[in-house]
């Protein structure tokens, strides 16, 4: 069966257990999840969800309609990827030498990553970016020892236009 | 006034007659200030059985069913009950004690995390963490259980927050959740849309779930059924939304309903499902009933619309309101051909039963009792062979017929029996279950007695689990595991334990005479039918 990637950004009560209910609900019906980012809105009773899932059609809307159920989900808005602005951050600590300092140097520059903490041996990198550009980094750094990688999950806003009323 | 005088407040403004429960120290200040309210208490043998009886008094009455528990091994015995009732859509209100909010998170003495265990049995669950908040909560509460897709709601009400004092009691008149606000009124867009498609079919049908009666939209339905002589049909849960004998019913469909109900069903070329899940007992192949013709779904539940089939116009909302919306428009329809192609079905398509003279057949026990009940019986239906016989065979005319659908729970007739009767008490309610359920729930003897309730039990025993009995016998070639029920109690003897009167029918030569005995019976009475083991409900 043909699999569609989605994302739900789901606006939800700012209250302890909220978070443990919608990913319950995922689990239970056996959804997934491939990423999950959370954090107060400008408005702090409100919390926005952005959660990136996959599946066939049925599945997506009843992830949505789900979703809908829950009495502490304000209101949930279903995009496809090419819809909306996505970022998602990434910290990722390598291991260098002087042998490869200067290629991870370049590299940084080239995918706008940035060199945010440093000691002899080790260096942490901080990049923003679309998860595509932020899987294209760890390609890119697959030859060279990662330590550690950090990743936020992806955040999604709808693409800006005319009459736009979030 | 504490926190658990609010409560009671709370019960009293949403006039709640019956609590069923079982107390223990994190509920006391609850069990302690309802002395002072008019408001009776029930105390279950087993929190389960609390839930299963606030599901009877809840169907009956058409509000929540209150049961109050205590924290820990109280809160998640009456789980399943919760789980019976969230499968079925039953609303009620489950009040959970909790240790000191202090304590929680500690793993103090029966301390359970009993929103987090039921979060996935319940419409909405709270943690009460400020006494002044329960008149808002229990509005809420009350609110959502009986809306929408009706359900059941637990509130979990820490010790101290029971005894705190609550400064100011004002019961709200309104609630206000900005994110719950059911559909109910159905969309004028696809009510027309439904209607055009009645004018052009030639075989239409309607699949009467258990939705129907949950928003008392039953007199709405027939009157439309009637007015244009559509056919019907039910789920499990349906039973009784046409009178057995209608002439426009035609069975219950599903794996375990009527062969000519599911015909019905195939055949059709609108098939019109209604406050009914599609779900797999109901409808095997979900994707056939869309081959053909054209599947309208309505459903309160926006949810449930396209869950398990793909409509074709899918209708959200409450069944009341929507055929009500049906009968505002006059169709020039006829449907003569249909009808008599399924009357001729529902002649030929008889099942065909040969049982054996030495037993009770269960069959024909089972139209004779329901035959003789009031017009306005309420027949409740435990799980097993005993459920599907019931299903099958009971009659039901103007009165209703319950039982545990979704979550086929066994012991649910007991306890749900129970509820009923304090509903309408001058109602007849008729429990009908097997030995194996019977057993599960047979520590209630003992509430009916102490609260003086009257009850009718049937038991048929057969000395097996019948429906794994049955399953082993068509999947493992009678290769019987686990089913025998050797060891179980002389009923004549537990019926005098408990205060009970005892009947007994080997087979069906007095049946007649002892259902009438049965029936009479002014107090409760308990009659065991001895049916054939070896039985299939196929």
């Amino acid at each position: 069966m043909m699999k569609d990637k989605r994302i739900y950004s789901v606006l939800v009560e700012n209250r302890s257990g909220v978070l443990c209910k919608v990913a319950g609900l995922f689990s239970r019906r056996s959804f997934n999840i491939d990423s999950l980012a959370v954090g107060e809105t400008d408005d702090n009773v409100v919390s926005c969800m952005t959660i990136v899932s996959s599946g066939d059609e049925r599945t997506l809307e009843q992830i949505e309609k789900q979703l809908n159920k829950k009495l502490d989900v304000i209101k949930v808005k279903t995009y496809e990827e090419k819809q909306c602005v996505t970022r998602e951050l990434m910290l990722m600590k390598v291991k260098y030498n002087k042998n490869n300092r200067r290629e991870i140097m370049e590299i940084c520059e080239v995918m706008n990553a940035q060199i945010v903490d440093m000691s002899i041996h080790y260096m942490m990198i901080q990049i923003c970016d679309t998860p595509e550009r932020i899987r294209l980094l760890l390609n890119m750094f697959q030859s060279i020892s990662i330590v550690e990688v950090a990743r936020t999950g992806t955040l999604a806003l709808a693409k800006c236009m005319e009459n736009d009323e979030g | 006034m504490n926190g658990a005088d609010a409560i009671i407040k709370c019960l009293e403004a949403e006039d709640v007659r019956v609590v069923f429960g079982y107390p223990g120290v994190a509920i006391c200040p609850f069990y302690n200030s309802i002395l002072e309210s008019p408001i009776r208490t029930v105390l279950i043998r087993t929190e389960q059985n609390a839930a299963h009886a606030a599901s009877g008094l809840a169907r009956m009455t058409g509000r929540p069913g209150v049961c109050a528990v205590t924290s820990g091994p109280g809160a998640t015995n009456v789980i399943t009950g919760v789980a019976t009732a969230f499968a079925d859509s039953i609303p009620l209100i489950v009040i959970t004690g909790q240790v000191n909010s202090e304590l929680i998170g500690s793993d103090v003495f029966q301390e359970a995390d009993i929103t987090g265990a039921v979060e996935s049995f319940v419409k909405y669950s709270y943690l009460v963490k400020d006494a002044n908040d329960i008149p808002r909560v229990f509005k809420e509460a009350f609110h959502i259980a009986n809306t929408g897709r009706k359900g059941p709601v637990l509130i979990d009400v820490p010790i101290d927050i029971q005894n705190a004092t609550v400064s100011r009691f004002k019961y709200p008149e309104e609630v206000n959740l900005r994110t719950y606000k059911p559909t109910v009124k159905g969309h004028a867009v696809q009510i027309k849309k439904v209607l055009g498609e009645l004018k052009k079919a030639k075989r239409p049908i309607i699949c009467a779930g258990g939705g129907v009666l949950l928003s008392e939209a039953e007199g709405e339905l027939r009157a439309f059924s009637e007015k244009y002589r559509i056919p019907v049909v039910s789920t499990m849960m349906g039973i009784g939304v046409m009178p057995t004998r209608h002439p426009m019913y035609f069975g219950m469909v599903g794996n375990n309903g009527k062969p000519y109900a599911n015909r019905a069903m195939n055949e059709s070329d609108l098939l019109i499902m209604v406050g009914a899940r599609v779900a797999d007992r109901a409808v095997s192949q979900p994707d056939l009933i869309t081959q053909g013709k054209v599947l309208v779904h309505i459903d309160v539940d926006p949810a449930e619309i396209g869950k398990n089939a793909g409509p074709t116009i899918p209708l959200v909302g409450d069944a009341k309101h929507i055929f009500r919306d049906f009968a505002k428009e006059e169709l020039e329809v006829d449907y003569r051909d249909w009808i008599s192609t399924l009357e001729r079905y529902r002649e030929e398509m008889r099942p065909r039963r040969s049982p054996r003279p030495e037993y009770v057949d269960p069959a024909a026990f089972i139209t004779l009792l329901s035959g003789k009940m009031d017009e306005d019986a309420v027949y409740v239906a435990d799980v097993g062979q005993n459920q599907i016989w019931s299903c099958g065979y009971a009659e039901v005319k103007k009165g209703r017929f319950l039982t545990s659908g979704g979550m086929g729970t066994m012991g649910y007739s007991i306890p749900a029996a129970m509820g009923a009767k304090l509903a309408c008490p001058d109602r007849q309610v008729v429990a009908v279950c097997g030995d194996g359920s019977f057993q599960m729930s047979m520590m209630e003897l003992a509430t009916y007695r102490q609260h003086h309730i009257q009850a009718k039990i049937i038991v048929l025993k057969n000395n097996y689990l019948g429906m794994v009995r049955e399953f082993q016998h068509y999947n493992y070639k009678d290769h019987y595991s686990v089913v025998d029920l050797s060891g179980s109690p002389d009923l004549e003897k537990l019926s005098e334990a408990y205060g009970f009167a005892f009947l007994r029918l080997s087979d069906m030569e007095r049946a007649e005479e002892m259902i009438d005995r049965f029936l009479k019976s002014e107090e409760s009475v308990l009659m065991e039918c001895l049916i054939d083991p070896m039985d299939l409900v196929k």
